[in-house]
């Protein structure tokens, strides 16, 4: 039961319930979609990109309490960020939940998910937004280092 | 030593015994262990079923004293091996009351049997502009197959609608059946929804129009007593795994008239009667759809599982599983914001159900640290999730061996998701 308080933190909960950025953004010059096929959880991202910096970012979509909630927390934890640096909190994100990190302390707000190591089967769920972002981004990497 | 490893099998069913659930499950090792330091619920039982120990020992058996290719050697083992084949079938033939033995043929499951026939009479007799009718709460594996096939021939897929309670709309379905109709395929018994379908009405709708049908029975062979005369299909699939044999072996039962007209599906050793560079002939059935090696082992782990089934008698199974299905039902229903996905009047083994404001993912790993496994997600059937306009549901599905206190379990294991995540 503890395990599964640690995973389902009210932090989460209540993201998951009241997701923050949960709309699709006219200003977006940067969409991707992240796609479980497996359970079904389907999420939609939205970065408003400029000069590197990450602008804005929203999301749409449906999935589970996980997912859900850290889209939410990743749409908070990323505005105002280089594309660099949401990279960078991706892998430490990452480690976290896949208990590789050497510290929660690395990612802020984000160490709610801890609890996510203990559960290898949802850290699909935990990172779907993040691989949906990272393709949105790096769509856009790709087009400027043909230039 | 020979008659040591000698395993009689009989070709009459052993008679039926008293059904007793608890004796039922010492027959089932694997079901003796705690989880999360729960003990196992295993509610997952259309997915793939347990193991009786009866299976696991034929396995073994074979490996540790019978292992040789059949239909080949004229040593004792491969004599042994084959036999012990060959009554497989005949076990099949009386499992699914099939008229003839070489109506059996031995595929990998109910998906390559579909595939089978897809690639074989399908491509034989569907054509550009005509129809496939399925329904709307097929398996994947019953609809893609037909799907790729009429892709590749400029056919249609047509699919038969289902009412709110997943029940076939047979009105509609004996309306989409029209001169360009060249087959039909429906399953007998929702993975989804639990449904059962009219599948001796629908036969007699399309054999009316000189349309053949094929059954998916993945999941009813395990829960009923399948009789293919009686059902008049043409073709019926299962698989072993989902009837407490091993997995890699299904069964594909064709009417002889039709197999006997079919191209084979693939070449190889065992499915010829004579080549040479410049011809080949086929063998005749059932061995011109097994091409090479089969699978032997897990045949003939099938055939300690209808074996089994027999023994505990399908009457008995599909007696015990309503009562269970019935008592889940009506408690799971009397949760506050449970909805049951699938309420067909006839149904069987499968409770599918959603939890407002809470995906099935999460109830699945809530209930997974009580110690119940269930499915959660679209159970390969995402059309159906599509029709009810849900991305998943979680599904507990019965087996022989579920107790009532089982279903005490999983109904406190929804109260406990309430509890964390409510």
């Amino acid at each position: 039961m503890s395990e599964l308080r640690e995973l389902y933190q009210e932090v989460i909960l209540e993201h998951s319930k009241h997701p923050r950025n949960y709309r699709a953004l006219d200003s977006a010059n940067h969409k991707a979609e992240g796609f479980n096929p497996l359970c079904g959880d389907h999420f939609t991202i939205y970065a408003d990109v400029k000069d590197g910096t990450i602008h804005d970012l929203s999301f749409q979509g449906t999935g589970c309490a996980i997912s859900k909630a850290s889209a939410s927390m990743m749409t908070q934890s990323l505005k105002g960020k280089s594309a660099a640096e949401a990279e960078e909190l991706f892998t430490r994100f990452h480690d976290l939940v896949t208990g590789q990190g050497e510290s929660a302390d690395a990612v802020g707000k984000l160490a709610v998910f801890a609890g996510v190591s203990e559960f290898p089967l949802r850290v699909k769920c935990a990172t779907l937004a993040w691989h949906a972002l990272r393709a949105a981004l790096r769509g856009e990497q790709q087009a400027v280092s043909t230039e | 030593m020979s008659t040591a490893a000698k395993t009689p099998r009989p070709v009459a069913a052993a008679p039926a015994r008293t059904f007793d659930v608890e004796q039922v499950r010492r027959d089932f090792p694997i079901l003796h262990q705690k989880v999360h330091g729960r003990p196992l619920v295993y509610l997952d039982n259309a997915a793939t079923t347990q193991k009786p120990l009866a299976v696991i020992e034929a396995v073994e058996h074979y490996y540790r004293h019978d292992n040789s290719n059949i239909h080949r050697g004229v040593h004792a083992l491969s004599e042994r091996a084959t036999e012990h084949y060959e009554n497989v079938r005949i076990a099949a033939q009386r499992f699914l009351k099939a008229p003839h033995s070489k109506e059996i043929i031995f595929v990998r499951g109910t998906t390559e049997a579909i595939n089978l026939v897809t690639q074989t009479y399908g491509r034989q007799h569907v054509g550009s502009g005509d129809d496939v009718l399925i329904t709307a709460m097929e398996h994947h594996s019953n609809i893609v197959p037909w799907q790729m096939l009429c892709d590749e021939k400029g056919a249609k897929l047509r699919i038969a609608p289902i009412n709110d309670q997943g029940e076939l709309l047979l009105g509609e379905f004996e309306r989409l059946l029209g001169p360009k109709t060249k087959f039909v395929a429906v399953s007998h018994l929702s993975n989804a929804l639990g449904t059962i379908n009219p599948v001796r009405e629908i036969a007699r709708m399309a054999h009316a129009r000189n349309v053949p049908v094929l059954v998916d029975g993945a999941q009813a062979a395990p829960r009923m007593q399948v009789d293919v005369q009686e059902l008049d299909c043409d073709f019926y699939a299962i698989s072993g795994h989902k009837m407490y044999g091993p997995t890699g072996i299904g069964i594909l039962f064709g009417k002889t008239e039709l197999l006997e007209a079919m191209p084979p599906y693939q070449g190889g050793g065992d499915m010829i009667a004579s080549v040479t560079f410049e011809k080949t002939v086929y063998n005749r059935l059932p061995y011109k759809f097994e091409a090479g090696t089969p699978n032997i082992a897990d045949t003939i782990g099938l055939g300690a599982a209808i074996e089994y089934l027999e023994q505990v008698g399908l009457e008995e199974i599909e007696r015990h599983e309503h009562d269970l299905l019935t008592y889940a039902t009506r408690q799971v229903e009397a949760i506050r914001g449970v909805n049951i996905v699938g309420t067909a009047k006839e149904k069987a083994g499968v409770l599918s159900f959603t939890m407002e404001g809470i995906h099935p993912h999460d109830i699945g790993t809530i209930l997974d640290r009580e110690g119940v496994a269930v499915r959660t997600g679209h159970h390969c059937a995402q059309p159906v999730m599509q029709r009810f306009g849900i991305p998943a549901t979680a599904r507990a599905s019965f087996g022989l061996y579920n107790t009532r206190a089982e279903v005490d379990a999983l109904v406190a294991g929804i109260h406990k998701v309430v509890e964390v995540l409510g």
